[in-house]
């Protein structure tokens, strides 16, 4: 079987998968709609949450963004990591014995304002828009080169996957589907990566392999790499070229946007007992290290590879996975000193005589993943797991968002908000029209994608990390913070981080270098400033302004500690 | 502010590390009140956001040039770009495991625990 009947039948094997998984859990109530009845274990929620998180950012992206920057990969490792470590010790097991539906559920009653429940509802909102759009992207790339189909059909089909289970199954739909698209995703991940660091390096766990002795050279691999950059004139790869106060501050803003992302967060409601979300939280990061520990690892394996492949190599004896990639536009090759060959060089590459040598190679890192099986010659069933893995990233992932999008217009907008008296039955219909409308627009944004789709992830995180991340904070720490200090604290983060990235991505991306960031925080990073700031103005309005009703204190005491969880909604109403 | 929240737990771990010294007074322990419960929740956090500080932001990236002069025996990482890419995400796990275990414990203590089916 070739590449592409492979992907066929693993793809369509694994969508049936999910549609079986979707009609066996699907939702009966707003309960089990928006937090799957409360009835998840820690271990399948973990496994859930997983999915749920890794996108097609986690899966198709970063091992590619690590392979072309080395060192300053280690943002994305470590921030999208180490969120988890906050998520489990001051955010997840307090929301969950407040036991609300939503993230706008909590700050509305916590902060007993309507207001601050309309911030995070355009929050979320936001959020969950600008992340989902770059997941149907992703299902885009994946059925256009694989399956050969055009992007918008491979959106259109997408869409309808996730429009039946996530309409259909709601929150209990979505955990079971992603527990059947975390075990697709991470063995698509897993194995190729085994597969290459035998190759490579004869050793079976890769984690190890790219700390180990490289089969052709006979010397450590990452000595050989960094060997192979200083000839080419690339950067060392174990060290860095990034300020180290901009990756600090990127780092901070992934932790901490990771613990405010409210389809994360949402995923520790559904599980039964306060206990159970300390525990799911747990076992979310044992499932998603397994990748992100993988990924370095296949970072490296593709970049000797590419390297291996094509330096110096004459273009006319390229293999068919690179000019299917030149057919994509992915890759293209420019041919300055018509030699013939391919020279894949850094800024600082010189040649025996001294002369400099430019860079004829452009290729684009989000497809090292999605390549790499092809260019080490694996098996044609790798390649199609590969893309059936992807579409599980990105379809999950996009799953989780959309129920955000629909539990903030059903539950927040019409029943805490505009429309108080409106049925169950009314707000389960009210959740999935907004579930079915939020995924043609997330369609529309994957067929049309505002050319910015990139840059508004930063957003996501930014918004995430100077808004819900100090709201929740405050709120569980400090008895004394009122309506107005979180109110003004959501607000004035979340200005000046949007500010700064419109500023730098939208308005003036010409000045978008390190001489004119503030601090030389680059825009990625400006979140941790603008959670600085929340916290900051949020502290010194509660001192000026008067403290909160005496029910909120009884509120916080009754949060902090675990007895007595009882039903979603019992505790704030 | 007694309880010291307002203020980001990341950027303290001096005093997230002092609060452990409070974890050998031993009148505490007798307590059974909710106060008692939250402080020692409290010095937990503390502690494990020490750890987790100095893992991630210390070793992975402000002290990471000078570990990177160091290579894990038998291997070819540097030390600072394998806590960087690999050690500070394998603590991460840990921690969060050595926090439910303790919370578990803790919860017993009190007699906050939420029995076998809620």
């Amino acid at each position: 079987m070739n590449v592409q009947a492979w992907t066929f039948a693993l793809v369509s094997l694994s969508f049936a998968l999910y549609i079986g998984v979707a009609i066996w859990s699907r939702a009966r109530s707003t309960k089990e709609f928006y937090v799957a009845g409360t009835g998840v274990s820690p271990l399948a929620n973990g496994m859930a949450t997983a999915a749920d998180w890794m996108s097609a950012a986690s899966f198709i992206s970063m091992a590619g963004i690590i392979s072309f920057r080395g060192y300053d990969g280690s943002v994305y490792l470590m921030g999208w990591t180490g969120g988890y470590v906050l998520l489990a010790l001051l955010v997840a097991p307090y929301l969950r014995k407040f036991g609300a539906y939503t993230v706008p559920d909590f700050i509305g009653d916590r902060y007993y304002s309507q207001t601050a429940r309309m911030v995070a509802v355009v929050c979320a909102i936001f959020v969950s828009f600008t992340y989902v759009s770059g997941q149907m992207r992703g299902v885009g790339i994946v059925f256009g080169r694989f399956l050969e189909v055009p992007v918008e059909i491979g959106v259109l089909i997408g869409m309808g996957i996730v429009f039946f289970y996530a309409v259909l199954g709601g929150m209990k739909g979505i955990t079971y589907t992603q527990v059947t698209q975390y075990c697709v995703l991470i063995f698509a991940y897993l194995v190729p990566a085994i597969f290459l660091s035998i190759l490579i390096t004869g050793n079976t766990i890769p984690q190890l392999g790219f700390g180990g002795v490289d089969q052709v050279s006979g010397t450590f691999l990452l000595d050989r790499l960094n060997g192979l950059h200083q000839e080419l004139g690339f950067a060392p790869y174990t060290s860095g070229t990034k300020a180290t106060i901009d990756v600090f501050a990127i780092t901070a803003a992934l932790m901490v946007g990771t613990a405010g992302l409210p389809h994360v967060i949402v995923r520790f409601y559904t599980v039964p007992k306060v206990r159970d979300a300390r525990l799911s939280v747990g076992w979310a990061l044992v499932f998603i290290a397994l990748l992100y520990t993988a990924a370095p690892a296949v970072a490296v394996f593709a970049r000797m590879n590419l390297i291996n492949t094509v330096s110096e190599q004459p273009y006319s004896e390229m293999p068919e996975w690179f000019t299917k990639w030149e057919d994509t536009g992915l890759i293209s090759f420019d041919d300055r000193n018509g030699d013939g060959r391919i020279q894949f060089v850094g800024p600082g590459a010189v040649d025996a005589r001294g002369a400099t040598v430019e860079n004829e190679l452009a290729i684009d890192q989000d497809i090292m993943v999605l390549a790499n099986p092809e260019i080490s010659g694996l098996p044609n069933w790798v390649i199609g797991l590969v893309a059936a893995g992807g579409l599980a990233a990105a379809l999950s992932t996009a799953a989780g968002l959309l129920l955000v999008v629909s539990s903030a217009v059903s539950h927040d907008l019409l029943k805490r908000g505009f429309k108080p008296d409106i049925t169950e039955r009314g707000e389960l219909i009210a959740a999935r029209v907004s579930a079915g409308a939020a995924v043609i627009v997330a369609g529309y944004l994957g067929i049309n994608p505002p050319g910015f789709v990139a840059e508004v992830v930063a957003f996501a995180f930014g918004l995430a990390a100077a808004s819900f991340f100090p709201a929740f904070i405050m709120g569980i720490f400090s008895k004394r913070m009122n309506r107005e200090g979180a109110v003004l604290g959501m607000i004035s983060g979340i200005s000046l981080t949007a500010a700064y990235i419109v500023y730098f991505k939208l308005v003036n991306p010409a000045a978008n270098t390190a001489e004119h960031w503030w601090l030389g925080i680059s825009p990625e990073g400006i979140g941790t400033v603008g959670m600085l700031v929340n916290f900051a103005v949020a502290w010194t309005v509660s001192r000026y302004t008067p403290a909160p009703p005496a029910r909120i204190a009884h509120l916080v005491e009754v949060i902090r500690v675990p007895s007595g969880v009882g039903e979603a909604r019992e505790i704030g109403a | 502010m007694r309880l010291g929240v307002p203020r980001p737990l990341a950027v303290s771990p001096p005093e997230a590390a002092n609060c452990s010294t409070m974890t050998s007074d031993p009148s505490r322990d007798t307590s059974s009140s909710p106060t008692a419960y939250w402080r020692r929740n409290l010095t937990y956090v503390g502690s494990l956001l020490a750890v987790w500080f100095v893992v991630s932001y210390g070793a992975g990236i402000l002290f990471v040039e000078q570990l990177n002069t160091i290579s894990i025996p038998g291997t070819g990482f540097p030390l600072g770009f394998w806590f960087a890419q690999q050690g500070s995400i394998y603590t991460f796990v840990v921690l969060i495991f050595v926090y439910v275990v303790l919370m578990n414990r803790l919860d017993r203590k009190h007699e906050l625990d939420e029995g076998e089916d809620g």
